[in-house]
Parts: structure tokens; sequence; C-alpha cells
């Protein structure tokens, strides 16, 4: 795409002041999602520093780093889920389609509707059957549903998270009876039901045999033709395989951002070479 | 008599992803036959005494049914089931039957769990969920506090403060606004069901709380950020991932609430105005089984007056044992439900 991508993160497009709705006017924005000097704290300690990066719409976004580099605060920045710990709070802007989610007055509730997550443990409600989990977030909403329409939502949902053809005949039975790899994509029905525009996936397939995370890998590539996709992932393969950008972060900082291709192929940081060359991380 | 009542605080297991994709391991070859490891020994042992244990606490149980049926075989044997059906309970003529005491019992225990548990669970998902870790500790201090004041001093306080308040204060507006209920209609007096019941609910408030607190303190976080990630508020989030999550749990402290509630005596026995009677009206005094045995065994001077008081115990044994197991039955039914395996 834009060489603008492939600089250095501290050369990412810069943003002036008045923020990014200037681009409203004219063609679609290809930017879902724009971080803006954003910093995250936990605890009053620096877990980010700064970031600016860019989410293109309907590509996946893949976030990659060692342990503790803040890949999984930045995601949860993104749908304000990084303030739900008490002691945490972030700085800074998330342009999400030239609002700012950060804003005073912004209520992260509905926020959240719009920015799904994905989180690494596969997380479904143990009391609920396979329906009622993915149907969870429609409820919360309050909407009346005609039975039809709510079949109809269940099974959209299952068909996107490919899981539709394994669970159909089952639909009653509680969540936790599937598997680890299907629990996942059940979480990843039960996020697209009430769809969202972003889906964030915070390290999705680490509690998963290679066989479970190969159809998660496929079927996010699938998914973007839909949907914006942010992927936090500790494993460089998948990030190669699965994502269109690449943004790496060590130690709080976003060290570089650009399109996977080049980030893998040829790095402009040593930092992030000696990363992908498995130096260290 | 304490009724016996076990605590349930199973919680569910946690979604394990790995649990049903699992790798097979190779199986670890089977020791040898002929010699005893000295782990397996000790395993053994262990084994067995535990089993010992157990079996020690059902023969204590039988043991006590035993007992308690041997000593009321008088009146077993001249009532029957006259016994549970008759509302008569006349010491003069030696003609006893446990059905007022039965009612008393059931109707104090029920207006107990009614304003306990919601104000319990209100409690407990507030310092959990809402408050600041240190305002919570302390308020949960206060509340535990509750539990350590000595039943006696309940009565007391029953007695002097809780009785002719309700009387003056409560019991006019209940008969206004519910009066057209037989339950809430009659003359207003101090000790009465009501009072009673009301002062179990304070009682059993700390236990029912602590356990809850405690239910709702292990749902995994990983629950609450599922809900709000959802685009769940606050409350939704706890009725959506806190609540059905501890769901036994908070069965298992409604149990341990109920059965302090069932064999609470000398606090009870004070207020309740110990009248064998079966009166709709809440503002009337009443008696339980447990506060009949205390009041009138130093005057139970006949063997029938005796094994009769004895049979009482026998009845609130099994009262508890069919409420305990009733809603054991309930959290199974539910759990099994819900989990389908």
């Amino acid at each position: 795409m834009d060489n603008a991508r492939t600089a250095q993160a501290a050369a990412i497009i810069p943003v002036p002041s008045g923020g990014p709705q200037e681009d409203a006017a004219s063609a679609p924005d290809p930017d879902k999602l724009k971080v803006v000097e954003l910093s995250a704290f936990y605890r009053g300690k620096i877990a980010l520093r700064k970031i600016r990066v860019d989410i293109a719409a309907n590509q996946v976004t893949a976030i990659i780093g060692p342990s503790g580099c803040g890949k999984s605060t930045l995601v949860r920045c993104l749908n304000r889920m990084h303030e739900v710990q008490p002691g945490n709070h972030a700085e800074g802007e998330v342009w999400l389609d030239g609002e700012n989610i950060y804003a005073p007055g912004v209520d992260p509730v509905q926020i959240r509707r719009r920015v799904g997550m994905v989180f690494q443990k596969a997380t479904p409600f143990p009391t609920m059957s396979i329906e009622d989990n993915v149907t969870a977030g429609l409820r919360l909403n309050n909407r009346r549903m005609s039975r039809a329409e709510r079949d109809r939502i269940v099974e959209r949902s299952l068909r996107q998270a490919a899981l539709w053809e394994e669970v159909r005949d089952k639909l009653r039975e509680p969540g936790i009876s599937l598997s680890g790899g299907q629990q996942q994509r059940l979480c990843i029905a039960r996020a697209l039901a009430v769809e969202p525009e972003v889906l964030l996936m915070d390290e999705p397939c680490s509690a998963l045999d290679p066989i479970s995370t190969a159809r998660i890998e496929e079927l996010i590539l699938e998914l973007k033709a839909s949907y914006t996709i942010v992927l936090v992932t500790h494993n460089m393969q998948q990030a190669a395989r699965a994502s269109d950008y690449t943004a790496f972060l060590l130690n709080g900082d976003l060290i570089e951002f650009g399109e996977t291709n080049q980030i893998f192929t040829n790095p402009a940081r040593r930092e992030t070479e000696e990363y992908i060359t498995g130096r260290f991380g | 008599m304490e009724p016996s009542i076990q605590l349930s605080l199973r919680t569910r297991p946690e979604p394990d992803p790995q649990a049903t994709e699992a790798v097979t391991l190779p199986t670890v070859a089977a020791p040898a036959r002929h010699r005893i490891a000295p782990g397996l020994l000790g395993d053994r042992l262990f084994r067995f005494s535990t089993a010992l244990l157990a079996l020690l606490v059902l023969a204590l149980l039988l043991g006590f049914a035993i007992v308690l049926a041997m000593e009321s075989r008088l009146s077993l044997v001249k009532f029957g089931l006259s016994f549970f059906t008759s509302t008569n309970w006349d010491p003069v003529n030696e003609e006893f039957g446990a059905l007022p005491f039965v009612y008393g019992t059931v109707v104090t225990s029920a207006i107990a769990l009614l304003i306990a548990v919601p104000l319990s669970l209100g409690v407990s998902l507030c310092m959990v969920e809402l408050l600041p870790q240190w305002l919570a500790a302390r308020i949960g201090f206060l509340v535990e506090l509750l539990a350590a004041i000595p039943s006696v001093v309940y009565g007391l306080w029953g007695i002097f403060v809780l009785g002719p308040w309700l009387r003056d204060a409560v019991d006019p507006l209940l008969a206004r606004y519910l009066g057209f209920l037989p339950q809430f209609q009659g003359p207003h007096l101090a000790v009465s069901l009501l009072t009673a019941g009301v002062l179990l609910s304070v009682m059993i408030i700390p236990y029912i709380t602590a356990v809850c607190t405690e239910v709702f303190r292990v749902v995994p976080q990983t629950q609450r950020e599922a809900a709000l990630a959802l685009g769940a508020t606050k409350w939704e989030m706890i009725r959506m991932a806190v609540i059905p999550y501890g769901y036994t749990g908070v069965i298992g402290a409604i149990i341990l609430g109920l059965g302090r509630a069932l064999g609470e005596t000398i606090a009870v026995a004070m207020v309740i105005g110990n009248r064998p009677e079966i009166s709709a009206s809440l503002f009337l005094p009443s008696s339980t089984l447990a506060s009949a045995i205390a009041n009138e065994f130093t005057e139970a001077t006949g063997d029938m007056y005796l094994s009769a008081l004895v049979e009482l115990g026998l009845v609130l044994m099994v009262l508890a044992v069919v409420l305990n197991a009733a809603a054991r039955a309930l959290v199974t039914g539910v759990v099994s439900q819900g989990e389908g395996r």
C-alpha cells in the first residue's frame, strides 16, 4: 500500500492535533482505527508509551512482541477493556471511524458493542447452551427477537465461525461440552453475533493444538472480508501467515509497523530483525 | 440439637480448553505386582483412615436417630402418625401433636430466608463487584461480627428493641397495606412469628453473606471480561457471568442459613411467645420445635411428656434432613441441566 506504512513507527502518518476527521470528506477512510499518542498505565506503572498505529479496514493487523511488551494492553485499549481492572488507565486518543473513544462522555459499553473481543482462553458461559452462548450479547440489548430471527442469527454466527456443521444437531447442549478449539470458535461466534465492526483477538490460539490453530487461522482470513481484525500473537509464523500488517512492540514502545511482508523480509529496525530471527523473546 | 446441615461449596469447573483435546500421553508402565512401594502403602493407609473417619460421621448421624427414636418410643407408639397431624399439645392430659411446632419452625425460617437471602446477596455482590477492596474488607468484617454475637444477646435485643419496634412501627404498616391477607390481620403483639422470623434473618445474614462473598470472589475474571467485552453493563455482567457461575455456591449458602434458622433455639424461645398454636396471622405468638424443647424440658415430669419432647427433636432432625436433601436435589438438578454431562 502506501509507503508511509512501511516507514518507522515514529514517522507513521503524522496526525495533526485536530484529529483525523479531515479525511472524512474525501474517499472512505481506509483506516478503521487510528491510535494516536496512546499511553497505558498499570497501577501507576507505564505499560505503553505514546503509541501511534493505524488499523486498516477489512485487513488483519497483527501485534507481535515478547511477553510483557504491552501487546495485550494495546489491544485491550482499543475497546476500553484495559480500564476494567482497578488501577488501570489509559491516556491519548483512539479514533474509531472519526470518533475518539477516549473522549469524555463516551460510554465504554457502547464502544464494546462495536468492537468485539476474543480472549486467550475460551470463555463460554458455563451455564448456557451453545445457542444461548451465541445469543448472549444480543440479549444484552434487551431486544425482542422472534424465534425465527434468533435461529437465523445463531446459524449465521456459527457458520461464520466455521462451527455450524459440528454443532447444528446439539445447539441445546452446554457450551462447555465442546472441545477447546470448538469452544474458542463458539466464543468467536458469540462475538460475531452482535455484528461488531472490529474484532480484537488476544492470542486466540495460545491454548489450542496445531489443528485447531490452523482452523482459527483459516477463519481469520475468511472473516476479514466483513470485519476489521486485530490479532495479538506470540507466534511469529501465525502473524506471517494470517496478517496483512504487523506491529512490533518492545517494552511498551512501538518499534516498527508496516506491511507484514516487509516486516518479516526486510525489517527497518535492528530490534525487529533480532526478534523475528529469534535472537530474543 | 443443631440440625446437621452440610454445606455444598462446589463451584463450577472453569471450562478447560485442553481437557478434551489433550494429546494422549504414553501410559505410564504399571508398577510391578510383587512388592508394594512405600508410597503405595502410605496411600492405602491414608485411604483406610479417611474412609474410617467418613464412616464415623455416618455412624454418628445414625446414632443420633436411633437414640432419639429409642427415647421417644413411648410417644411414637401411642400417637403414631397422628403426632404429625394433630394440633393438640396438651401436657396435662398427655395428648401430644407436633404440627404447631412444625408450622412455627417452617414459617419463621421462611420469613428469615425471605428477608436474609436478598439482603445477603446484595451485600456480597456490592462488596465483590462495586466497592473498592479496602472498604469491602471493612464491611465484610462488620458483617461477620454479627455472627459473633451470642444468640441469647440477640434474644434480649429481640425482646426489648426489635419486638416493640415491629409492633409499633411495622405491624400497622403491614396491616394497612397488606391487611387483605390473613397473614397480616389481627392484634399486634411484640412476641410473634414475625419478630422471631426477622430476628432469625439478622442472625443468618452473616453466614449467607460470608459464603456468597467467597463464591462470587472465585468467579474467574475471564468470565466477567467475556461479558463486558460483549457490551454488558456492570449489572448485566453480574446477571450474565457472576450469578450463574456462583449459583451452586449460593444455594449452598442458603442451605447453611436455613440450617441455622431451623435449629436456632434460645433467641427464638425468647421472642416467639411459646404458644403451640397455628394462627394464620404473623402478628401472633407461636412456637418452634427447638424452642419448645428448650422451654418445656424442665417441666416435663411425666415419661410421656418427656418422650413427646424427644420426638420433637426427632421431627426437627428429619425436617432438617428432608429440607437439606430437597435443596441438594434442586442444585444437582440445575447443575446437570446446565452441564449436561
